[in-house]
């Protein structure tokens, strides 16, 4: 066990490593391409979606509903099955990467809007505000706390399975974990893993400091 | 791309195998999950400062690509039913201990005093008073956390386990459909009926949060 660790420590710090289209730095590119665009595009749909919901009170069910869907979907079957329907291109990898984060964009921010208080809604309505300056400038501010959890919990799940491209022959960090795994190699396998959980540590405590950015003005 | 039903047909048995061994794996990983998630989330509760360190604990281990948790499993467990129990296991950790933490967080301090004013000591009032009313909250983790497992055993199909997931590779490797769609709606079928079941227990197990609606 002692050894898998020194020898995780080498393939980490070897220069050869991390140059060249196999070596790390451009396999972390690659998976920061994936993870990011693919959250982007979930918070594309999710965002509005989940403000809908929240402010119009319509559609709950569909929100809750889509949440035990979305978690309930094998991922690596939408893969291949998005695979043989499309044949090789990225479409299997960002399909299922964007199924799996949409539905906990959508939650937390149904979540964050249903948590406003009605008294608070009901005064800005009172003075006047139509319902999407009620929504804009009182709901999504006083949601936003719940609504970046949400994106938080979606990118770390997706940096995560974004590892699940190099399964259909792309790239990513992935590739590590799929390599060695053909080969035999635990090194390269625990060196991927050990790489993408950095990744999405380094990206949670990202948005998080982004997040009290945000909120520095607000917090009493 | 067209759903082959004669193979469906022909193949009731081994769906029918998968669909039992698959469900095996993600009840397995969830009976454990609480097992090991439950003196734990009492821990975290009472002891504040390793509340944070847990509760963080859990969260990395969240953040390990489930693929790469199966496969560091090998040199421990080996291509066996351990090694997929094992690394579910793992990922439900983070939601029963983090829905643990927050039902027992929400049981209101009075009612807590209370039992300890009529004399109830601290295992008895965490037994009878504590966890009891903390189940709505510790359901719902254990809700998700089911759902999620019977969606992830498919991911042990690269270690030679994986129920259900077992159609994955086979379809992709023959570049046939039907097989990965059979998967899927098997799967999403299990985690519905599986979830409703959870909802009845609820239900059954709360009776007092009926009264008030």
């Amino acid at each position: 066990m002692y050894e898998l660790f020194t020898d995780l420590g080498s393939w980490l710090t070897s220069g050869e490593q991390w140059s060249g289209p196999d070596g790390i730095a451009h396999r972390l590119a690659e998976h920061l391409q994936y993870s990011l665009l693919a959250t982007l595009v979930a918070a594309a749909i999710g965002l509005p979606l989940g403000l809908l919901i929240g402010h119009t009170g319509r559609g709950a069910f569909l929100a809750i509903n889509l949440a035990s869907f979305g978690r309930a979907l094998p991922t690596v079957g939408l893969v291949v099955l998005v695979f043989l329907a499309s044949g090789l291109s990225m479409w299997p990898v960002y399909v299922a990467l964007v199924a799996l984060a949409v539905p906990a964009i959508v939650t937390n921010t149904y979540a964050g809007m249903r948590a406003v208080d009605p008294d608070v809604r009901d005064a800005a309505r009172g003075q006047g505000m139509r319902g999407h300056q009620v929504l804009l400038q009182v709901e999504l501010p006083l949601a936003l706390p719940l609504i970046m959890t949400g994106l938080r919990l979606a990118l770390i799940q997706v940096v995560a399975t974004a590892t699940i491209a190099a399964y259909v022959s792309f790239g990513g960090l992935g590739r590590y974990v799929f390599d060695g795994l053909a080969q035999r190699d635990l090194v390269q396998v625990l060196g991927g893993a050990v790489l993408v959980a950095l990744v999405a540590v380094a990206l949670d405590l990202a948005l998080s400091a982004l997040q009290r950015a945000l909120f520095r003005h607000r917090t009493a | 791309m067209s759903i082959d039903w004669s193979w469906m047909s022909d193949h009731t048995d081994d769906l029918t195998a998968l669909t039992v061994s698959h469900l095996q794996a993600a009840l397995s990983a969830v009976l454990f999950g609480l097992l090991i998630s439950l003196p734990l989330a009492v821990v975290a509760h009472r002891i504040r400062p390793l509340r944070g360190f847990l509760l963080g604990m859990s969260n990395v281990l969240f953040t390990i690509p489930s693929i790469a948790v199966f496969v560091l499993l090998l040199p421990v467990s080996g291509l066996t039913r351990t090694t997929t129990v094992i690394g579910l296991t793992i990922y439900t950790l983070v939601v029963l201990l983090r829905n643990t933490v927050e039902g027992l967080d929400s049981v209101p301090t009075k009612t807590k005093e209370a039992a300890r004013a009529m004399g109830t000591r601290p295992l008895r009032t965490l037994l009878t008073v504590e966890l009891p009313l903390a189940l709505p909250v510790i359901m719902a983790g254990v809700r998700i956390a089911t759902v999620m497992s019977i969606s992830l055993v498919s991911v042990a199909t690269y270690i030679g386990d994986g129920g259900l997931g077992q159609l994955f590779t086979d379809g992709f490797q023959r570049n046939f459909p039907t097989p990965v769609i059979a998967g899927v709606a098997l799967t999403l079928l299990l985690a519905v009926v599986a979830d409703a079941l959870l909802v009845a227990v609820q239900y059954v197990l709360t009776p007092w949060t009926r009264r008030r609606a």
